[in-house]
């Protein structure tokens, strides 16, 4: 996937092979302080639903999310468009239907369409399969402390666009991001052992987004900041679209199960008060 | 069942006297229920009922996942990604099953634990050792395959990393690989039988639990003081036990609630923690992770699997002895299988006649070392194999043989003993006798 992408890039920028994918400087992922961290933590439909406008008129063009149903932009817990929303931004996209061997328009019980670009990896589950790079040594600290996952990583990826190190020759094309790892260094930005000398790496992906990419229609301003955060939490939410489920059904877990630990306790104290205080004999 | 003197069962009724002279199951039932438990039991003796949960834990979320699950390359990823959006509660059974893995392992483990440092492995409970170690090795066999189903890349690799160590047995490695996998690499056929053996197993794990808990009932249980439980006289016998029914079957269910207030907020706050988020990008055989991980309960073994290198002596010489045969990846394979098979021979390997660790001065030491060790090669198997980690996986895995083919056999020999109660009621009063006031 990204990893695809890294050779892609790699290959466009004739770079000699060997240790593309080892390569890797540590990726800068900053923390965001989301909406649907932590055990109480809800997804914000209204931010989902600027996050679906940013990935319908940027991301889509090249990225699809092959596993996210269309009808699931209704559900509550998501970003809860009304069913008549649903079904007009379900007709938006065509895709192939084997029954009519034709192309059509998409309804709520189709899925969204997959990748229009070979190299641009389907990002349904894209916050779930970035959400490793938490550390210190992979303890996971970070996340568990900080609530840090995969869409600080898309936040990160989205804000990490910057002009190529002083290392790079002059010459040297393609986009440099300081939160991608997977992607390929000019060799004068490698130590003597291989190791590159900057975060981050090269990336065959163009900064997507640059800031007023989208109209909002609450009036938010659509800056590159605001339009990361939107997509992040919205592709948090096509991985994970029954996150608030869970958590009530957690939450109602340790309740029950809290009370009816303290009944088991006051239980256990009594029926062996006789036996260790030989109340009995 | 015991050999502790207790009551049987008596049928009363017509209708259980007409049962129990054609099959005495209520009989069986009350007899295992009732078995007198030595009353000074601590803690750590509950994680029986907690494994026992597990199993039944995972089977049942098992079944239901495996309604919704398709075996096949093409179809496996997308089946579970059915399971967490479409299918009514599927995401909180698929967490579960996931996570009860988890809880599976950490509840062995402490219970593997116990039984290493009280002594519960020594005569006349050896069987219930070797029982208990062939339902691990089945649990982590069970547990490898079913990692494999969701067929992630972690999945995908995870089999080729696994399976590949039986590629590497001298001459007919390759053949056995071939004829594990179905084919000359992990595909469909690998996925089909995995999905079958995956769904076998449990019961085959159900059989020996039931096998390992006749076992025990048959010597009685170990308790913390090591001492056996009287039993000349049933009245003698009352005096160090009381029925498992009602007391501990509350007691241990109590511990289990509590134990499920944490697994709840597990699974509901934080369900993908100890995963990797490797496992959820779909298999691609063309595209190798950077770092192959297994779940965190196989880093131990895979710690010591990886710990052997073809620059460690004992290695070099090994293979100069064997004339290659045994070269430095077959050499960790028999490592890694060997671990568990010095900790299945402990009943042999421990020469001390004190049972408890509680009354051995030396021996405390060396456990508890073992113990830190075991979190060390834990920890050391999730690092890359560079840098440092090799040397401490070694040293770790040194240890690890150390503790069972040197240290164990020795201890016995060297070691003095302190004094142990004459018997369990004595360790009890000392607890909860006269001297402790009621007031609580």
């Amino acid at each position: 996937m990204f990893k695809k992408t890294g050779i892609a890039a790699l290959a466009a920028l004739s770079i000699s092979a060997g240790g593309a994918l080892a390569a890797g400087g540590e990726g800068i992922i900053e923390d965001v302080a989301f909406s649907f961290e932590g055990p109480f933590g809800k997804f914000d439909e209204i931010q989902l639903q600027r996050g679906l406008k940013v990935y319908t008129q940027v991301c889509a063009a090249c990225h699809g999310m092959q596993y996210v149903p269309l009808r699931t932009l209704g559900d509550e817990g998501g970003p809860h468009l009304p069913e008549d929303q649903v079904f007009a931004f379900s007709q938006q996209f065509e895709i192939y239907d084997a029954d009519l061997d034709d192309f059509r328009a998409a309804t709520p019980t189709d899925h969204f369409p997959g990748s229009q670009l070979e190299t641009a990896p389907d990002l349904s589950l894209m916050a779930k399969k970035r959400a490793g790079f938490h550390g210190p040594y992979g303890t996971g600290l970070a996340q568990f402390f900080k609530g840090m996952g995969g869409a600080e990583y898309i936040y990160s990826l989205m804000v990490g666009y910057h002009d190529a190190p002083d290392c790079a020759p002059d010459d040297f094309d393609g986009a440099y991001n300081v939160a991608f790892t997977a992607g390929g260094y000019p060799e004068e930005c490698r130590d003597e052992q291989g190791h590159p000398t900057v975060p981050g790496s090269w990336i065959a992906m163009g900064q997507p987004l640059w800031g007023d990419d989208v109209e909002y229609d609450d009036g938010t301003e659509a800056t590159l900041e605001q339009q990361s955060e939107d997509v992040a939490a919205f592709l948090m939410w096509a991985a994970e679209p029954k996150m608030m489920a869970r958590k009530q059904a957690g939450l109602t877990g340790v309740i029950f199960l809290t009370v009816l630990s303290v009944l088991l306790y006051l239980t256990n104290k009594r029926l062996w008060a006789p036996v260790k205080h030989r109340k009995d004999s | 069942m015991s050999g502790i003197p207790h009551d049987h069962y008596e049928p009363t009724s017509g209708g259980a006297k007409w049962l129990h002279s054609r099959l005495p199951i209520v009989g069986l039932l009350y007899d295992t229920l009732m078995i007198p438990t030595p009353k000074n039991l601590n803690w750590m003796w509950i994680w029986g009922i907690v494994l026992t949960f597990c199993l039944a834990l995972q089977i049942v979320t098992g079944i239901i996942l495996a309604m919704h699950y398709t075996p096949h390359v093409d179809l496996a990823f997308a089946s579970v990604e059915h399971i967490m959006r479409n299918v009514n509660g599927g995401h909180f059974i698929r967490y579960l099953h996931m996570n009860g893995a988890s809880l599976f392992f950490v509840a062995v483990y402490l219970h593997i634990f116990r039984g290493l440092y009280y002594g519960s492995y020594k005569a006349p409970r050896e069987v219930t050792w070797i029982i208990g170690m062939l339902i691990y090795v089945l649990m982590m066999g069970t547990a490898f395959m079913g990692y494999v189903l969701p067929w992630g890349q972690m999945s995908f690799w995870g089999a080729t990393v696994i399976t590949g160590l039986f590629g590497a047995i001298p001459f007919v490695g390759d053949a056995i690989q071939t004829w594990l996998l179905g084919g000359p690499a992990v595909d469909n056929a690998t996925l089909n039988r995995f999905f079958s053996l995956h769904y076998l197993l449990p019961f085959v794990i159900a059989a020996l639990v039931a096998l390992h808990i006749w076992a025990f009932h048959t010597t009685g249980n170990n308790n913390p003081t090591g001492v056996d439980v009287r039993r000349n006289s049933k009245a003698e016998a009352e005096k160090d036990t009381v029925p498992f029914w009602p007391y501990f079957v509350i007691k241990d269910l109590f511990a289990l609630a509590v134990i499920m207030v944490v697994f709840f907020a597990v699974v509901g706050f934080m369900p993908n923690y100890l995963g990797h988020p490797d496992n959820y990008i779909e298999a691609d055989a063309l595209v190798t992770p950077a770092h192959i991980v297994p779940e965190w309960y196989f880093l131990p073994f895979y710690a010591i699997l990886r710990a052997f290198t073809g620059d460690v002596w004992v290695v070099m010489f090994t293979s100069w002895i064997t004339g290659g045969i045994i070269d430095a990846k077959f050499f960790g394979v028999i490592a890694m299988f060997g671990a568990i098979i010095v900790m299945a021979l402990a009943p042999w390997l421990d020469t001390s006649s004190v049972r408890s660790g509680r009354y051995r001065p030396m021996f405390k030491w060396w456990f508890w070392l073992f113990a830190v060790n075991f979190v060390v090669l834990t920890w050391v198997g999730a690092m890359p194999a560079e840098g440092i980690y090799p040397y401490i996986a070694l040293i770790g895995s040194a240890y690890w043989f150390g503790y069972f083919l040197v240290i164990l056999p020795l201890l016995g020999v060297i070691e003095k003993p302190e004094a142990q109660p004459e018997t369990i009621e004595e360790d009890f009063e000392a607890h909860y006798g006269q001297a402790q006031t009621p007031a609580e």
